[in-house]
């Protein structure tokens, strides 16, 4: 088990060190940090420039590349990050409190949407093509078609511009953490701002959630050893919790690991429309620039995510399923 | 007997039908369209505003910012989003389906390679991949003659295409895998088959349901993602005034605080609706060429 | 003679389906006895399992069940909820076909084993453990206290039937459904199981039922064999009288299919089973036997003695008379 573990990590560094080399290579490709600089701060000075240059390693070649790579990597482990193209601000400062936005707003909406997405589909499951379930599925149906964005829209439409109209002022309001001019921690203000963006958030995760449970619980009631476990004569509840319900769960663990890369996706949109200063809204902002020092730390973070939580959906699956762990 | 099945299931049915009257108003559009795509409804005036009319006689459902129809608009935007729709899972899929029977055919380290990589650029957040792939693109020059100005819809229709082959490879080497070990594979192997015969008379139509599924959903996402590059501002921006549905749905963020609904509500729902429709037919499918509801359900 | 351990009378099954009601069991009456080992034997769609499924209460809930099923005294047809979980498990167990697949994957043997236990005795995990530990050498496996500890898909088909028959007599049941238990199984590791099943028949004095399409196996270790069609009994009887001299044409039908020594050609029975939403009327079998007479589609024949056995069938008399086969 152990061991099974270990070889996964294994693997799991040189891919960090691949996936991130292809990325800095797409982004020094893509954004050209040289030009978006100089688009930036057009008065810079030579020695500006090439100040700029060195501690970004924007060197040519494909030597230059390689050589460029590895010093931005030892810069990014020893949180010594080159500074933003835009008036030469730090990086971090700015990318961790958009992380504390995101982590908030992602962490809410996450448990909520799969405690609901989860609890519904057991409970379609339990009467499969009668009413509730088929209600329940086109449902979820409309809510996997519907972008996060109009969700958003309709929401923002009723809630506050008309919700304005009828009763003089916004409900919920639609942007930001805070209102303009806030200071310190609020919670109440807080809360009243994430309602909207959880919701949207929400709608897209209980959607997807309700499927997966549903399709694997049907799975597993459809099995035989439900009847084998039933002429032991123990108790329905028992029998839903124990056999089914776990084995349901095993399929859904791994899946989930390995979504979050849709829900962030999910996530970056929504902040964008509710001008929430998050990652997405980081990222974002990072790219319309052409902001080369922010947004590669900003790759760096999130393929580690993707690596970390794959590694994560790779183990579950082995520990919750004896089949998979013995079969090494 | 696959078609008796699609069928069966309702929102397929009602879907196919939804969806079929839109590309017929879509394809039948100088006619089916009210005014042209960049066309005021009447010569705007000081004492006659043209701009955000809420819906009305003239304008069914309503006027933009410089006075067009928006009933018109939709019809011209939707045939632009569905023509990228369509070609973009097209192509997508084809591609996907060589490169995931190379991999699962050859086996070894070429699929293990593609198979990570695939599987990690599956794992980004959509939006991210798109807009790195999307940069990349446009800023290397020589490839501009193949792949067109970044605004174009050519450049939108390669960018999802170079996004999409990879979740239908990854399906067709699964498939491949699991159908190479079947007798009649080595029984063509053993007449003297070539790889390549193998693939095309053996192997695809054997794995054609599952293909075809994720034909249909890799419309629906290319509708959206087109939607969701639109609203962004990173989409196409086809020339002479003529839209598409992302630029439509774009359209509609400063809409919403003037209160003018139409140009949000409209556009939604038939983005949402096409969509809604494309997936119901791709459920259809699915449970159609399902080899394990054969025979009871 | 001691009393019945398992007793069905005029038990009906019939599923109610989109295009009509599944006769799958239409009237059925049967008695096992504590001791002895009653094989049912018949093709696909019978309705073998189907009957000794609603005895146990294990069928969708749609489906109609009539009629009577007793164990002991108590009643299981209409009985509620709470007694059928007293029963299931305790009074009446069973084994099933697949035993990979009856299996839960996910958890270890020995807990499955001690879930078995602990439904119907206030114990301790602990005590429930070495209880399983010693069921499960009393099934022949070895290295119990080891075995206990793993998944079903660690052990081989044979030992997963053992596990199986290990769970199921756990609580000294009564009586003991064994459902086509050796079908899935190697013919090596077929004898044992059933060495396993007689010595339950005789260290437990339970009633066992072996349901099976295999007469091979029947001949083998039953002491009682009846033979169902088209969701009704049509013969029964010893497992030697029944064997020797079948009164009924279905069972003389499927005896003469086996191959034997010195027989040239294989005579399997003409026709196919019946739809069991629109049976024929009467005698089901009628459609395919060569001795039908007007009265068998008029009148469905009940299971009158000929001879030693009990055969449903409005010839049978006559016909045993003349030389079978």
């Amino acid at each position: 088990m152990l061991r099974f573990v270990l070889r996964r990590l294994l693997w799991a560094v040189p891919m960090v060190l691949i996936v991130t080399f292809l990325v800095y290579v797409a982004l020094r490709v893509g954004t050209n940090p040289l030009a978006s600089y100089l688009r930036v701060n057009q008065r810079a000075s030579a020695k500006k420039i090439q100040q700029y240059i060195e501690t970004n390693g924007l060197y040519e070649g494909f030597g230059g590349y390689l050589r460029g790579y590895f010093q931005w990597l030892q810069g990014f482990v020893t949180f010594d990050w080159p500074r933003s193209i835009k008036g030469s601000r730090e990086v971090w400062p700015e990318f961790r409190d958009a992380m504390m936005n995101t982590l908030r707003l992602g962490l809410t909406a996450t448990g909520i949407g799969i405690l609901i997405g989860l609890s519904l589909g057991v409970f379609v499951a339990l009467k499969p093509g009668g009413l509730r379930d088929t209600t329940v599925n086109t449902g979820a149906f409309v809510a996997i078609s519907t972008p996060p964005y109009v969700s958003a829209l309709i929401l923002q439409l009723v809630f506050a511009v008309y919700w304005n109209r009828w009763f003089g002022s916004s409900l919920l309001p639609t942007s930001g953490v805070y209102p303009p001019g806030n200071r310190g921690f609020d919670l109440f203000l807080m809360i009243k701002h994430m309602v909207l963006p959880v919701t949207v958030v929400v709608i897209q995760i209980v959607a997807v959630y309700t499927r997966y449970m549903r399709a694997s619980l049907l799975e597993v009631l459809n099995s035989e050893y439900m009847r084998t476990a039933r002429s032991k004569g123990i108790s329905e509840r028992r029998v839903l919790v124990r056999h089914a319900l776990r084995n349901a769960l095993i399929p859904i663990v791994t899946v989930a690991a390995i979504d979050i890369g849709a829900i962030l996706g999910g996530l970056i949109i929504t902040e964008r429309i509710f001008s929430y200063p998050g990652l997405g809204d980081f990222f974002l902002g990072a790219y319309d620039n052409g902001d080369f020092p922010q947004m590669m730390p900003w790759m760096f973070f999130f393929t580690l995510v993707v690596i970390f939580f794959n590694l994560v959906a790779d183990v579950s699956y082995a520990v919750l399923d004896p089949r998979i762990r013995l079969g090494r | 007997m696959a078609f008796r099945r699609f069928v069966r299931h309702r929102g397929a049915l009602v879907s196919s039908i939804i969806l079929g009257t839109m590309i017929l108003f879509v394809i039948l559009a100088p006619f089916t369209a009210r005014y042209g795509v960049n066309e005021a409804v009447f010569k705007t005036s000081i004492e006659n505003p043209n701009q955000f009319l809420s819906p009305r006689g003239i304008a069914w459902l309503g006027t933009d910012d410089i006075g067009r129809d928006l009933y018109s608009r939709l019809i011209y935007g939707l045939r632009v989003s569905i023509f990228i729709g369509l070609a973009a899972a097209f192509f997508g899929t084809v591609l996907g389906v060589t490169i995931g029977a190379i991999a699962g055919l050859r086996g070894g380290w070429i699929d293990d390679v593609l198979m990570r990589v695939t599987d990690l650029f599956l794992a980004f957040p959509f939006l991210v991949t798109l807009l790195v792939l999307r940069s990349v693109m446009s800023s290397v020059s020589w490839l501009e003659p193949f792949v067109g100005k970044p605004t174009s819809i050519r450049f939108v229709i390669v960018l999802f295409v170079l996004f999409g082959w990879m979740g239908v490879a990854r399906l067709m080497r699964g498939q491949v895998l699991a159908l190479k070990e079947r007798e009649f594979v080595e029984a063509a192997r053993a007449l003297g088959a070539g790889p390549v015969r193998i693939v095309v008379r053996h192997l695809l139509p054997n794995a054609i349901g599952p293909i075809l599924v994720a034909l249909t959903f890799a419309v629906s996402s290319a509708i959206i993602g087109e939607a969701t590059l639109g609203f962004f501002g990173y989409g196409p921006q086809p020339g002479a005034g003529s839209t598409s549905l992302g630029k439509l749905v774009g359209g509609a963020k400063g809409a919403l605080l003037p209160g003018y609904w139409w140009l949000v509500v409209f556009p939604c729902v038939l983005l949402v609706l096409s969509t809604l429709c494309v997936n119901f037919i791709g459920d259809g499918l699915r449970d159609a060429t399902d080899p394990k509801l054969d025979g009871t359900r | 003679m001691t009393e019945n351990a398992l007793s069905l009378r005029d038990f009906r099954v019939t599923f109610p389906t989109l295009f009509g009601d599944v006769q799958a069991v239409r009237g059925v009456d049967l008695d096992v006895r504590a001791g002895e080992i009653l094989g049912v034997v018949g093709e696909s769609g019978s309705g073998k399992s189907v009957t000794f499924l609603g005895v146990m209460g294990l069928l969708p809930k749609s489906a109609r069940i009539s009629g009577s099923a007793t164990v002991g005294d108590t009643e299981l047809v209409g009985a509620s909820s709470r007694i059928m979980r007293e029963v299931r498990g305790r009074r009446v167990a069973m084994i099933f076909q697949d035993p990979l697949s009856a299996l839960n994957p996910t958890h270890r043997i020995g807990d499955q084993i001690v879930e078995m236990i602990q439904a119907h005795n206030k114990v301790s995990t602990k005590a429930a453990m070495s209880r399983a530990i010693e069921l499960l050498a009393e099934v022949g496996i070895p290295q119990p206290a080891e075995r206990a500890r793993q998944y079903p898909h660690e052990f081989s088909g044979g030992m997963r039937q053992r596990v199986m028959i290990a769970m199921a007599i756990a609580n000294d049941p009564e009586v003991l459904i064994a459902d086509e238990p050796t079908t899935a199984l190697d013919v090596t590791v077929q004898a044992q199981i059933l060495e396993i099943l007689q010595r339950i028949q005789s260290e437990l004095n339970a009633a066992v039922v072996l349901i099976t399409h295999d007469l091979g196996v029947v001949a083998r270790v039953a002491d009682r064999v009846q033979g169902m069609y088209a969701g009704r009994v049509v013969e029964r009887g010893s497992v030697e009288s029944v064997y020797d001299h079948p009164s009924h044409p279905y069972t003389r039908g499927l005896l003469q299919s086996l191959p034997t020594v010195g027989r040239e050609r294989l005579q399997p029975i003409p026709g196919a089973p019946p739809n069991m939403m629109d049976p024929p009327s009467g005698c089901a079998f009628r459609v395919r036997c060569p001795h039908a007479i007007e009265r068998c589609a008029d009148e469905m024949p009940s299971l009158l003695p000929v001879g030693d056995v009990e055969s449903a069938c409005w010839r049978a008399d006559e016909l045993s008379k003349v030389v079978g086969a």
